[in-house]
């Protein structure tokens, strides 16, 4: 027995540290929601996080009240921070969906510490995301017509073979299915919550939340198969919405947009980003909540090296839209390939990109800074910044010089850009504070199962004595005291 | 006060106990159990002698009726509706409504398995007589419980008991 259960710690790497039991399990993660103080440092974050979400408000106030004549974007330069912002947002949120559906299918057991806040971070990114399109259409309450295929007064309808319209169709279904698959995931941990909490109020708001989730038999068997189907079902879901994401440019005719490297080295991107972005939040999280037994270095190396990979596809992508336009023998391909590495003037923000995304996740080859917590955050941060610059070189590089140079023209953003972009990710960081607050940050239910207690031995005992108490229950209608 | 007793229930502390258990009541002929526990156990499933869910198929039905209401819409706008020549195309382009139609699939199916488990598992349910054990809070944090209820037509309470205590 004690064999066995030492050959598997050495078979298996480290998913959990520390001697932990079921219950300490539950303690620990669930401590944080219900028993502890909530520290200092939440205040504190939350307070900044809130009022640079204000920021946000304030920026969309003086949007609606100004049109979109606030923002920098003007033609040529028709789309400009709001789809920038959009598609680094949406991007961020693929890896939630790809720790959670994908590495669920592959087995990979090590995605169970780190799904349940990568996919809040997927719903908070794609909420964030949302509103750029939206407020892009300058008055959104109008635009809903054109949008959403619904009878209106009008009579008309919106263009189904519009890449814009698969966007809203792509974008809203993630999101549905991205809440519904989180908040799947938390039915028993809720319940686990509800059982806990001392607080009348909570207990109630968790008991609600929880829909009377009991942990039966046949309840668990069809939880088991709707979570993998599920998972099956968000895995084709999140390589087509990025594919979309990407066709919003690729089924257009502007040079550099108009390539078919667009949706792999989209969706590789976007799981590049969004892991930077995992790593950036679970490294202090980690520790701000000592979950380091959950969340243990095997984790960070194995999220460093999904970053590495996608990263090298993404340069690879690079590569490709650089030979794309040179193979194609069309002058403006040609023009572009040239505008955006060395002649235009946006060529600083091509090596820039080249540095952040291609160079800096070099340094992920070696074990020195895949295992330092230090360098990781740091290349995360580069990497966001990165990829950001990816969707401006692509947008803004692509379509301030076209086809006929009278219509050339710069593009710069303005203060309400920055202010824009800005307060959503403030408004991003005010919900993952929120969350790390009110939720269980790690899936309790999930780690109690990569504990070796939780497999089922085939061996018999003298079951005697394995039954701790036997107990009539009542139903409601007969009190057991009386 | 017997006819009103919902059922009768065992605390275990491991997950190979309450499977062995399991085995042994259903082995005595019981039908009407169930088992508690704060994971999913797939063994329990044999022990228990739980069939397996219709679930996947009203996913797939689901799934189904999201690609023929795709399919449905764009024909309706594009061809029956709103018929309008964009970029010379024929009204019914198919290659262009895939992305809807795929997307309209998924999400039926995702809402369809989600609701559809809640609905089989008859949840929400906030008030079960098993919550009247007080113990049985622990069944969400470490402890496994199996029940055996009075409606099985096998239960004649001193009995269970018994088999309880030996199981």
């Amino acid at each position: 027995m004690q064999d066995e259960k030492d050959l598997q710690e050495k078979l298996r790497p480290a998913m959990i540290e520390g001697d932990h039991s079921f219950a300490s399990v539950t303690d620990k993660i669930s401590d944080v929601t219900l028993k502890k103080r909530t520290p200092f440092h939440w205040f504190i974050g939350f307070a900044i996080a809130f009022m640079v979400a204000q920021l946000l408000l304030f920026s969309v106030i003086w949007l609606l009240a100004n049109g979109i004549g606030v923002w920098g974007n003007n033609q040529p330069v028709g789309w400009a921070f709001d789809i920038i912002n959009f598609v680094w947002w949406i991007g961020i949120g693929h890896a939630g969906t790809l720790i959670s559906a994908i590495l669920l299918l592959l087995n990979q057991k090590w995605r169970t510490s780190i799904n349940r806040f990568a996919e809040a971070m997927t719903l908070f990114a794609v909420a964030c995301a949302a509103m750029f399109p939206l407020l892009h259409t300058g008055r959104p309450w109008l635009a809903a017509y054109w949008l959403f295929p619904y009878p209106n007064t009008m009579g008309i309808w919106p263009n189904f073979r519009s890449p814009l319209i698969w966007d809203v169709f792509a974008v809203s279904t993630y999101a549905t299915v991205s809440a519904l698959f989180w908040y799947v995931g938390l039915i028993p941990d809720l319940a686990t919550l509800r059982d806990r909490a001392k607080n009348k109020y909570f207990k109630f708001i968790y008991a609600a939340l929880s829909w009377g989730w009991r942990g039966s038999a046949r309840h668990w068997h069809r939880y088991e198969i709707t979570y993998l189907i599920l998972a099956g079902l968000s895995t084709p879901l999140v390589l087509s919405v990025h594919s979309i994401v990407s066709f919003d440019f690729s089924v257009s005719q502007v040079p550099g947009w108009h390539a078919t490297i667009f949706p792999p080295y989209f969706v590789a991107g976007a799981v590049f980003a969004g892991f930077a972005m995992v790593l950036i939040l679970c490294i202090p999280l980690r520790h701000m909540y000592r979950m380091q037994d959950f969340i243990t270095h095997t984790h960070l190396v194995y999220m460093a090296k999904v970053m590495l990979a996608t990263g090298l596809i993404v340069v690879y992508g690079y590569a490709m839209e650089g030979f794309f336009g040179w193979y194609s023998a069309s002058q403006y391909e040609v023009f572009m390939v040239k505008n955006r590495i060395w002649e235009g003037p946006y060529w600083w923000s091509y090596w820039l990109l080249i540095f952040c995304n291609g160079l800096s996740i070099q340094l992920l080859w070696f074990k020195r800074f895949r295992e330092s917590e230090f360098w990781l955050f740091l290349i995360s941060i580069i990497v966001s910044v990165g990829m950001w610059l990816e969707r401006f070189v692509i947008i803004v590089t692509s379509l301030h010089r076209d086809f006929l140079p009278s219509s050339w023209a710069m593009y710069s953003p303005r203060v309400w850009d920055w202010t824009m972009f800005i307060g959503t990710i403030g408004f991003f960081f005010t919900l993952i504070y929120l969350f790390v607050r009110f939720v269980p940050i790690i899936s309790i239910f999930e780690v109690r199962t990569l504990l070796p207690d939780a497999n089922v031995h085939g061996h018999h005992q003298d079951f005697e004595e394995n039954v701790n108490e036997v107990e009539y229950t009542y139903d409601r209608t007969d009190p057991p005291n009386e | 006060m017997e006819q009103n007793i919902y059922g009768i229930m065992a605390e275990f502390d491991t997950p190979t106990e309450l499977v062995d258990a399991a085995r042994q009541v259903r082995d005595a002929g019981y039908t009407k159990t169930d088992a508690f526990s704060p994971f999913p156990l797939h063994e329990i499933d044999e022990a228990l002698g739980i069939k397996r869910s219709i679930l996947p198929y009203l996913i797939f039905a689901g799934g189904v009726t999201g690609l023929l209401s795709g399919l449905g819409l764009v024909y309706f706008v594009h061809v029956f509706d709103y018929p309008i020549i964009v970029g010379g195309r024929p009204h019914f382009s198919l290659p262009a409504f895939i992305p809807p139609v795929y997307e309209l699939t998924i999400l039926f199916a995702a809402l369809v398995a989600v609701f559809g488990m809640l609905f089989l598992n008859g949840l929400p349910a906030p008030y079960h007589p098993v919550f009247n054990v007080p113990r049985f809070a622990f069944a969400t944090r470490e402890k496994f419980f199996l029940i055996i209820e009075a409606k099985d037509p096998k239960v004649r309470l001193r009995r269970e008991h018994e088999v309880l205590w030996k199981a």
